[in-house]
């Protein structure tokens, strides 16, 4: 077991690299690898340096951190809820602070991406994490009853996703056209327009709460136990859960503020990595966010060239893809 | 219980009633009673006879007919997989639907030739058909949950191929609109396919209620009494197949109206679906035509999207069905 870890760790790494490289590569301005190289080397041209450091490196950096944070939020809500198939974007977290952004944006003026003024950019996690945080509570208390079952979070969850998605269309049709694709490229996920200003906005969220997930994450393993089991090896059930809640709210919430919904990636990478290295989280955490990563990474070059220059979001290019593997997941599971 | 039955259907006989005529006479202009009346019996070329013939008239027709036919399918998938959340827009039938709206929007040569309607109509047969077969095997030994998940999911996929279609196409706001449902587009040739396909669709489905009836009690009560289930369930996907393609060909895709409908009518009329499915058409179309004159009315002149009414009904009845759902 141990050597097939170190392995898999090993392997995935080298992947994630692969996927670093291709994003490197892949765009409108061709670049060779030696070029790539060089140029991080510090020996390149203008256009190499600007291309690789204020444009594709910014991204991939943000891409990492998205992935990351969802991946993360993803292994605690399938504990938490004791459902493989949990995931913050189908239970209404993500879409919670897609339509605080929503509203931001359609009320906020008409600046885009990097145009955004310094203000509205630090104000936008915060209230993607508001929103965020207000469609979790909603949903926690609403399957709350005598304790709340993990079925019912799950069940009330979707709802919820259902009826703020049914909001969110409503700013859809009231606005021009400029807010309208800035907007779908929200509600959808997209990595568009990242810049390092991004990055280093998330940065700390990402370090604290996937340092803090990993220091409990014994705790995650016993949750998995089951109610029952878990209270009787003295853990006070229904306030992890609230922790682990909060948790998985502030890393999709971080992940939303500069990303957009991305659905399914949460989904994706801690599946991938419980097979290759079991149930343990402090080991299923790490592995399934370079997973996650290596996923947004490749999906993301590939919704940014497959049509260029036309760019599709990039949580649209990972539920084609997620999609296909979560049916496959629940065809496999009822045998 | 049969008199509180007839209470409800004569109640929501009589709203729907008054609401297609509230239809008619409120919006952007409202028409007094009177040349509502004259332009049905008395037609003028006025402007305010024209917008009743031309663009009120088959657009209250057009609600009233696809609530009906939306309440219906709902009861009808609920009767054969005794599953209470199954229903064709959460199953993903209707996004599916609107994949093939999307397509067919985009490429000019094929809409061209079939025209806006057939087109809209075959491919949503196509994907409604794969989804319905998929969800009709799954959604009998699917605990709610699964289903759900399931649902979501192709949901979501169709909705993003959808997406890249209409990016692509430069479209992408057409699609909201498409996503969201609504009856701007409603014209008499809507209506007289509504009529023509949904009616007879309609008709055969009431017949084969009796059918349901006996499916609904199980698997093995229902072989013990003589009736192959699957058949069963053969007729009512082929059934719900060109009702739910012709409901998103005209409406675009409305959720939530199938879930509702029947489990308030089952409350009322009792576990029958010789009468749930009758009076399950009845009350959709009556809820449909109130959601429509709700969403002209709200923000008028401009249309607030249909779906955000359904399912502000929608989602607090589900959450209300799931917590009583034991995990």
């Amino acid at each position: 077991m141990k050597k097939r870890i170190t392995i898999t760790v090993i392997v995935t790494l080298v992947l994630l690299l692969g996927a670093f490289l291709f994003g490197l590569i892949m765009g409108s301005y061709k670049i060779s690898v030696s070029d790539i190289i060089s140029t991080l080397m510090g020996n390149g041209t203008k256009m190499q340096n600007m291309v690789v450091f204020s444009i594709r490196l910014p991204r991939i950096a943000v891409a990492v951190l998205v992935g990351i944070c969802l991946s993360t939020a993803g292994c605690i809500l399938q504990s938490v809820t004791r459902n493989e198939l949990a995931e913050s974007g189908i239970i209404g977290i993500n879409a919670g602070a897609s339509l605080a952004v929503v509203l931001l944006i359609s009320y906020g003026g008409g600046e885009y991406y990097s145009a955004i003024g310094n203000a509205t950019l630090y104000l936008m996690p915060f209230l993607a994490f508001m929103g965020a945080l207000i469609s979790a509570v909603l949903v926690y208390a609403l399957s709350y009853r005598k304790g709340v079952s993990p079925v019912r979070l799950i069940l009330v969850g979707i709802g919820m996703n259902a009826g703020i998605n049914a909001f969110i269309t409503l700013y859809h049709m009231n606005m021009d056209g400029g807010s309208y694709n800035q907007i779908l490229t929200w509600t959808n996920g997209s990595l568009w327009g990242s810049s390092w200003k991004f990055f280093y906005l998330i940065l700390p969220v990402v370090i604290v709460f996937v340092g803090l997930t990993m220091y409990r994450s014994k705790k995650l393993d016993v949750l998995d136990l089951g109610d029952e089991l878990a209270t009787g090896l003295g853990l006070k059930v229904e306030r992890e859960r609230r922790i682990f809640l909060f948790i998985a709210v502030v890393l999709s919430a971080a992940a939303t503020a500069v990303a957009g919904n991305i659905s399914f990636l949460g989904l994706l990478g801690p599946h991938i990595a419980k097979k290759l290295v079991g149930p343990v989280h402090r080991r299923q955490i790490p592995v399934a966010a370079i997973i996650s990563s290596i996923i947004i990474i490749v999906a993301d070059t590939i919704s940014k060239n497959a049509f260029s220059p036309l760019e599709i979001p990039v949580g649209i290019t990972i539920s084609i893809i997620g999609v296909p593997y979560f049916i496959y997941l629940m065809m496999k599971e009822k045998k | 219980m049969k008199k509180r039955a007839a209470l409800f259907v004569t109640i929501t006989g009589i709203m729907a009633v008054i609401g297609l005529i509230t239809a008619v006479s409120c919006g952007a202009k409202s028409i007094p009673l009177k040349t509502i009346w004259d332009s049905l019996f008395h037609f003028e070329e006025t402007l305010d006879m024209q917008l009743v013939r031309d663009l009120r008239l088959p657009r209250a027709i057009c609600t009233a007919l696809i609530g009906g036919f939306l309440g219906i399918t709902g009861a009808m998938m609920q009767g054969v997989t005794r599953n209470p959340i199954a229903e064709p827009s959460i199953m993903g039938v209707s996004q599916g639907a609107t994949l093939a709206v999307a397509i067919m929007g985009m490429s000019p040569s094929l809409y061209g030739v079939l025209g806006n309607t057939v087109a809209a109509l075959i491919g949503a047969s196509v994907s409604g058909f794969l989804v319905l077969l998929f969800s009709i095997q799954n959604a009998r030994n699917m605990n709610i949950s699964r289903l759900l998940l399931a649902g979501t999911a192709l949901s979501t996929f169709f909705i993003s191929l959808a997406s890249v279609i209409a990016i692509l196409s430069n479209k992408s706001q057409n699609l909201a609109y498409w996503v969201s449902g609504g009856f701007r587009t409603a014209t008499w040739k809507s209506v007289w396919l509504l009529l023509i396909v949904g009616g007879i669709c309609t008709l055969l489905a009431l017949m084969l209620s009796s059918r349901i009836n006996i499916v609904n009690l199980g698997e093995d009560v229902a072989i013990g009494l003589g009736e192959n289930p699957v058949r069963v369930r053969v007729y009512t996907l082929l059934l719900i197949i060109p009702l739910c393609a012709i409901s998103v060909s005209v409406a675009g895709c409305i959720g939530f109206v199938g879930l509702i409908i029947p489990h308030v009518v089952r409350r009322i009329v009792g576990v029958d679906y010789r009468y749930i499915m009758p009076v399950s058409f009845l009350a959709g179309g009556c809820l449909l035509i109130w959601a429509d004159v709700a969403a002209r009315l709200v923000n008028e002149p401009y249309e607030t999207p249909i779906g955000l009414f359904t399912a502000l009904i929608g989602i607090p009845f589900f959450i209300h069905l799931v917590r009583k759902e034991r995990g």
